[in-house]
């Protein structure tokens, strides 16, 4: 009597299983990436015998045989993860790739791995990733831990509102009644909090969570880069739009590790000699989206 | 040190509302659970079933969902009265099924005999309750009530993910600051060991003076 119900209760529990898995393999998935970009040529070269002496993450990196790159996967036109194809796609992918071509690798030797913004530092301390490119802005006490390549792109603090919002043109609109949200413990959160006293706050681990809450109508207004607004605003431009003017200035490099100022020096330089590629890289993603950006000079201090 | 004496104004707000959100947290949890407690011994049957289906269904519920119904479904019945309130009542209504079971164990305790001569000089369910076996219920479960408010107080960084600005959170913002996300966690760690050191003692102070003689 009892090993029948046992026996019962395994084979429910197997067919719960195999059901399980039936609805996993209807979607299709390309682990790895094809190559990432169906069609279009790529605009940079994978290098050949690439030489770094001294620098002890591209060490790490021939041992493995391979990049680790950190990346954002919920920022559309910036760095992107499409849950169904696996395919990453965005300027900050691109110029990760790019980088890592630039060290031998083609998209087969790349690793992507997604790490949440309050993250980053210690990654990159521990030596998880090889290096992060994923809208993270250079700033004094970052570089206390570690480097900066770049800056790549700038940007600044920007207001996105649903489509139909008339009382929110741009950050002077903010107050008492105007619900703002960003994600936990962010830059512009943190700018929020002490610069507009009296806007109430919420805040969620990812932006695409506070962009769920704005379409819902349950804050008013998202905040962060603006260049992170305008990729969400492309997404679905009859519900949503990027109001005002960047009000603050944050400049976009790639963290490494501290010290490794032989990568760094090589990053910068293919910054500054690869201006074509950089606007090619812009144009694929960035491009249609209306904003004016020219590649700023990088700053090799 | 620098780490905690440089973001002053963030430490005192994340403290500030852990307690809080323990405080108001512990008092619901206290009143729900000590009533809940006392219907599932009481004489009416439809109590007992409430109380039984309440505990059940809540405390096997993983803490992380209920804040997201008072985070994301309560505010589309009613109008939400904000994270941090919400984040009380998760909290009080969760850990208040921890402190029903706590006091069913500590009614247990006192033998029947007490709750029969109560009845028999006329005392209604609820001054047996209130007058008899509560005070003596209570007197016996301090240790382990004070775990559960133990993990009550540990609980409250759950809220750091629903939008409440509380110690769970604070890592965030300062690793935004730049400071070490290590150093900021064994500062935060540290807290949480002063004050369950603070609630231990309390504990033992409870012990020596509510002791009872058997």
């Amino acid at each position: 009597m009892r090993r029948t119900r046992i026996l019962a209760g395994a084979s429910i529990a197997a067919v719960a299983a195999l059901a399980l898995t039936a609805c996993n393999s209807g979607s299709p998935t390309s682990p790895g990436g094809d190559g990432g970009d169906t069609g279009d040529v790529l605009p940079w070269t994978v290098a050949t015998d690439v030489t770094l002496d001294g620098s002890p993450t591209f060490e790490n990196i021939t041992d493995r045989g391979k990049v680790v790159i950190g990346v954002k996967e919920d920022q559309p036109g910036l760095g992107y993860l499409d849950v169904t194809t696996g395919e990453r796609t965005g300027f900050d992918v691109d110029i990760a790739r790019w980088i890592a071509a630039s060290l031998g690798f083609d998209e087969d030797g790349i690793e992507f791995k997604a790490i949440a913004s309050a993250n980053r530092e210690q990654s990159i301390v521990n030596g998880d990733i090889d290096y992060y490119v994923g809208t993270y802005s250079i700033t004094d006490k970052r570089k206390q831990q570690i480097d900066f390549a770049g800056p790549y792109f700038i940007t600044g603090q920007g207001l996105l509102v649903r489509a139909d919002e008339d009382a929110i043109a741009s950050e002077a609109d903010l107050d008492e009644n105007t619900t703002v949200c960003s994600a936990t413990g962010s830059t512009p959160i943190q700018n929020i909090r002490e610069n507009f006293p009296g806007v109430p706050t919420t805040e969620f681990d990812l932006y695409s969570a506070c962009v769920e809450a704005l379409l819902n109508g349950d804050v008013d207004a998202v905040t962060t880069d603006q260049a992170i607004l305008i990729g969400y605003a492309a997404q679905q431009p009859d519900k949503l739009k990027v109001v005002g003017e960047p009000f603050t200035e944050e400049r976009y490099g790639v963290g490494l590790m501290k010290g490794d100022d032989v990568l760094r020096a090589h990053i910068n330089q293919l910054f500054t000699d690869g201006g074509d590629i950089w606007q090619a890289i812009f144009d694929r993603n960035l491009g249609d989206s209306g904003i004016q950006v020219t590649q700023p000079a990088v700053d090799a201090y | 040190m620098g780490v905690l004496f440089d973001n002053l104004d963030l430490w005192g707000q994340a403290l500030g509302n852990t307690l809080l959100l323990f405080l108001a947290g512990g008092a619901i949890a206290l009143v729900l659970g000590t009533i809940v407690g006392a219907m599932r011994v009481s004489p009416v049957p439809i109590a007992r079933a409430v109380g039984t289906i309440y505990v059940n269904i809540v405390r096997n519920t993983p803490l992380t969902l209920i804040f997201f119904f008072f985070a994301f479904g309560y505010p589309q019945l009613l109008p939400s009265p904000g994270f941090t309130v919400l984040a009380m009542w998760a909290l009080g209504i969760y850990t208040a099924t921890y402190v029903a079971e706590v006091i069913r164990a500590g009614i247990n305790t006192v033998p029947v005999g007490q709750a029969e001569a109560a009845r028999a000089i006329g005392l209604p369910f609820g001054q047996v309750m209130t007058l008899i076996v509560l005070p003596q219920a209570f007197r016996s479960v301090v240790p382990p009530m004070m775990s559960v408010f133990i993990a009550l107080l540990k609980n409250t960084t759950v809220a750091a993910g629903f939008s409440v600005m509380e110690l769970g959170v604070i890592r965030a913002y300062l690793s935004e600051r730049g400071e070490n996300a290590l150093v900021v966690l064994l500062w935060v760690a540290a807290i949480f060991v002063v004050l369950v050191l603070l609630l231990s003692l309390l504990q033992r102070r409870l012990e020596n003076s509510w002791r009872i003689a058997r």
